[in-house]
């Protein structure tokens, strides 16, 4: 088995008396989609928050291709290759779409401590913010305000803007959220390319896309992780058969 | 310095404190539930001085005058929020700044066409003109005790209020989250409007109590407004307790630093250095604390919790 | 970005500054409102930066002012008055106060940090006013202009008024320069949506620190002009409504671009000038257009002339308040 990207030892987080965080451990090896899943409240977005470094543990450790990050801020860990999308879009409204990336691809390439050059007048970061852009398929789109974009496009862009980190681990907190069924079928195809190439963990309430894309999944019933299995484990486990999934999303 | 003068360092300072406590009191709601930073609610605070002096010198009376001075507060706060404020609630804070600021500058120079720019005379509260012997051979102002004894009255009342009835209940939650309180069917607009009157009478009394005891003059708000806004960012922006704590704070903090460090700093130089550098690092105390308590705690003593 | 015309009106205000001794305004009286006007659209363009490029509400920008006029009280005071000790001197204590107070104010935000600023500003003003050596609360009347390489040339209105419009004119180019710049882009997009720039690796805390001290040492560069301007200082330079005029000055002018503090701060020199030779009790006109073009100019005077560069995004969430991530859900 190879080292894994990123594993999570016995992470716990309270707030007030509620655990929404109990004594997770898991872990995402390189180019593989992990998914986790689980109703509402059951803290899926407390456990992003903190491998992402919004949220601190109070117990436990989030260690990131082989260091120790429990303790990094957010931004730190951004650096270090750790990309996260957000449930609710998150861009730079008054940006163009390309500007949205290339500040990405600046955060990544030389010091931003740089004053009197024009930063949309370098070519070197228009350019992979280009590439960024039309690897999600928003190439024509470069010029348009993010603001203005369509919340699909809104999500394609966020997309670009995680890849244009050059990041190692993905973090995905329900990419599928608020999109139709065309936009749906356009991102999962998006994000079955992606994979082999990122570590992803995915949380997503969309069980038909977890199911086409994880490579294992983990169901997080009241912030404590049930079970992790493969797809096919997850699909035939008759607890998770009948206390989360539905029948008919079996189908 | 003798025990004596300490206890009535103690004292004043506890005087400021309460004042600044109904001055911070109004400013800390209205930001709490309204969102909105109100830099002329120093002018409630002047104006309250000004009505006060003038009605109590035109009836002769100070207590009439300060009787009177309340209803009159309530109305020009209550018709500044009607003309100015409640079109600025959905601005940012920048416009808030800006237009309430705009409104002191007006306010301030029609005080001055009014009552000209020198201080005013103010008529002293009769049955108050002599001390009370506290300890022996130390007498204090009875009015100066007056002062603390309303203030403590007013923030009982103004805890009772914000802690025990339905409309505090009400001011409380939407502190901490406005929409959830317009969601429970509740005219927010009332509530802003209630709160708002409330905190310019707190402001207006402040005003006329500190009338008699400090100089009424046009610039008076402002000082007290900016060690209002002390208060409450050290306090816990909302929280009534948090801005009773440390109003008491910042009047101890202030009035003793200027009492005391100029003798302390004695110690290590000269006279005339000391005096003047205590007095510069008195007028700066306040300030200090206030960076050192929001380098600590960004939310202040008492964070109300936004939710 | 586009479009020249977007810069036709602040070159031809410029323009018309650099033309103004020769058409007439060489009077003492024109020398000295313009030369007020040049000095306070340096600091309000200063907080320019810091308001509409970075997004932080300062309302303690004239203690920046403050230090970099006392400065030049001090340095006169103990006989140093050569220009090449002088400025940078001025700057760089402004600048270094704007570096320590900016440690502690930014690590608030939102209304907090507007007090904080402002509670700095007080500060700095006690601390002014107990200056017994400088005259204390009555201020200190400098003995001469600084002078440079020996000569008096500040004394020289036309020189003075040049020297003046260069410096408007470079502090407006740099901080452009600046706006666009990588720095500038990091600092727009903190502005805009903090969240986003942390999620691709930048903390704005270190961007917005660097803001705060450059457009400090701006400030104290203007403030030492000032107290060249008037040969005066006092504690008047840093009360804190002149922070507040300062800020009208970039609001008056337009938030979005950078050269409205410059029309803000000529539009509101030449306002009070002419209302208070109107009126007794000119604040009384002053302040209700203040709140009117508060409530009413949602744009500024850059917004009238140019058309928007862009439809901003609804004014709570683009204010510099702390932004929620609800006020962030534009789906």
């Amino acid at each position: 088995m190879p080292e894994p990207l990123l594993e999570l030892r016995g992470l716990r987080k309270r707030f007030g008396g509620l655990t929404v965080t109990d004594d997770v451990s898991l872990t995402v090896l390189p180019g593989e989609i992990h998914a986790v899943i689980g109703p509402n409240g059951a803290g899926k977005t407390t456990l992003i928050h903190q491998i992402s470094g919004t949220l601190r543990p109070d117990e436990g450790e989030v260690v990131f291709a082989g260091q120790r990050v429990t303790d990094w801020s957010f931004p730190r860990r951004a650096r270090a290759g750790l990309a996260r999308s957000f449930q609710i879009t998150c861009i730079v409204p008054g940006f163009t779409a390309l500007e949205n990336v290339a500040l990405a691809v600046q955060a990544r390439s030389g010091s931003s401590f740089r004053f009197f050059r024009p930063a949309h007048l370098e070519a070197r970061l228009n350019e992979a913010a280009r590439a960024a852009l039309e690897g999600v398929g928003l190439g024509h789109r470069a010029g348009v305000v993010a603001g203005s974009m369509s919340h699909g496009e809104k999500r394609q862009l966020e997309l670009a803007v995680a890849l244009a980190m050059e990041p190692r681990l993905l973090l995905l907190d329900e990419p599928l959220a608020g999109a139709g069924p065309e936009e749906t079928e356009r991102l999962v195809a998006l994000l079955r390319s992606l994979r082999q190439r990122y570590g992803i963990l995915l949380v997503e309430h969309d069980m038909g896309a977890v199911f086409a894309l994880a490579d294992r999944v983990s169901v997080l019933v009241y912030g404590r992780v049930v079970i992790t299995g493969t797809v096919e484990e997850i699909r035939s486990h008759p607890e998770v058969r009948s206390a989360y999934l539905g029948e008919d999303e079996m189908a | 310095m003798s025990l004596n003068l300490l206890l009535v360092q103690l004292l004043n300072g506890a005087q400021l404190g309460i004042l600044l406590f109904l001055v911070a009191a109004g400013l800390t709601l209205v930001f709490g539930v309204m969102d909105f930073i109100n830099l002329a609610h120093g002018v409630q605070y002047m104006l309250g001085a000004y009505v006060a002096a003038t009605l109590g010198t035109l009836l002769g009376s100070f207590w009439l005058g300060l009787l009177l001075a309340l209803p009159v507060s309530l109305l020009i706060g209550l018709l500044l929020e009607w003309v100015v404020f409640r079109h600025l609630y959905r601005r940012d804070h920048l416009a808030q700044v800006l237009a309430t600021f705009g409104v002191i500058l007006t306010v301030e120079d029609a005080v001055r066409a009014i009552w000209g720019s020198s201080p005013l005379a103010v008529p002293q509260p009769e049955g108050f003109a002599g001390g009370i012997e506290i300890m022996p051979g130390l007498t204090y102002p009875s009015f100066r005790l007056a002062i603390i004894a309303a203030g403590l009255l007013v923030a009982l009342g103004l805890w009772l209020l914000v802690d025990r009835t339905r409309a505090g209940m009400l001011v409380r939650a939407g502190a901490t989250n406005a929409p959830m309180v317009s969601a429970l069917g509740v005219d927010i607009h009332k509530l802003f409007t209630l709160v708002f009157g409330i905190g310019a009478m707190l402001a207006g009394f402040a005003g006329a109590l500190a009338g008699p005891v400090f100089a009424v003059a046009p610039g008076m708000g402002d000082g007290v407004l900016i060690l209002a806004f002390v208060v409450i960012v050290i306090g816990g922006i909302g929280s009534i307790r948090g801005a009773f704590v440390a109003a008491i704070l910042v009047g101890l903090i202030d009035t003793l630093g200027r009492a005391m460090l100029p003798d302390l700093l004695r110690l290590v130089m000269d006279a005339s250095s000391a005096r003047q550098t205590g007095a510069a690092l008195a007028s700066m105390l306040v300030y200090i604390v206030m960076a050192a308590i929001l380098f600590l705690s960004p939310a202040g003593l008492f964070p109300v919790r936004r939710g | 970005m586009t479009g020249r015309a977007r810069l036709l009106l602040p070159v031809l205000v410029l323009a018309g500054l650099a033309a103004a001794p020769f058409l007439g305004f060489d009077t003492g009286f024109a020398y000295t409102l313009m030369a007020r006007a040049m000095i306070l659209g340096m600091a309000a363009l200063s907080l320019s930066l810091l308001v509409g490029g970075a997004g932080l509400v300062s309302l303690g920008q004239a203690a920046m002012l403050g230090i970099g006029a006392y400065a030049v009280a001090a340095l006169d005071h103990a006989g140093v008055t050569n220009a090449l000790v002088v400025f940078p001197a001025a700057a760089l204590l402004a600048g270094l106060f704007a570096l320590v107070t900016g440690a502690v104010s930014l690590r608030t935000s939102g209304v907090h940090f507007i007090m904080i600023t402002l509670a700095f500003g007080q500060m700095a003003f006690f601390t002014a006013s107990s200056l017994s050596a400088l005259g204390g609360d009555d201020g200190y009347t400098l003995y001469g202009r600084t002078e440079w390489m020996g000569t008096r040339l500040l004394e020289d209105r036309a020189a003075f008024h040049f020297i003046l419009l260069a410096l408007l004119a470079g502090t407006w180019l740099l901080l452009s320069a600046l706006i666009d710049s990588r720095f500038g882009r990091v600092l727009r997009a903190s502005r805009e949506n903090a969240l986003r720039a942390q999620a691709v690796g930048f903390s704005p805390f270190p961007y917005r620190l660097v803001a705060y001290t450059v457009a400090g040492a701006i400030s104290g560069l203007a403030g030492a002009l000032l107290a060249n301007a008037t040969e005066f200082v006092s504690p008047a330079t840093l009360a804190w409504g002149r922070s507040g005029e300062l800020l009208f000055m970039v609001i008056l002018g337009g938030v979005g671009q950078l050269y409205g503090a410059i029309l803000g701060a000529l539009a509101i020199v030449l306002l009070e000038e002419w209302l208070s030779h109107l009126l007794n009790y000119w604040r009384l006109a002053f302040g209700p257009l203040l709140i009117l073009s508060v409530l009413f100019l949602r744009n500024g005077l850059a917004g009238i002339t140019a058309p928007p560069r862009r439809r901003r995004a609804p004014p709570k969430a683009a204010a510099p308040k702390a932004a929620t991530l609800e006020a962030r859900a534009d789906a």
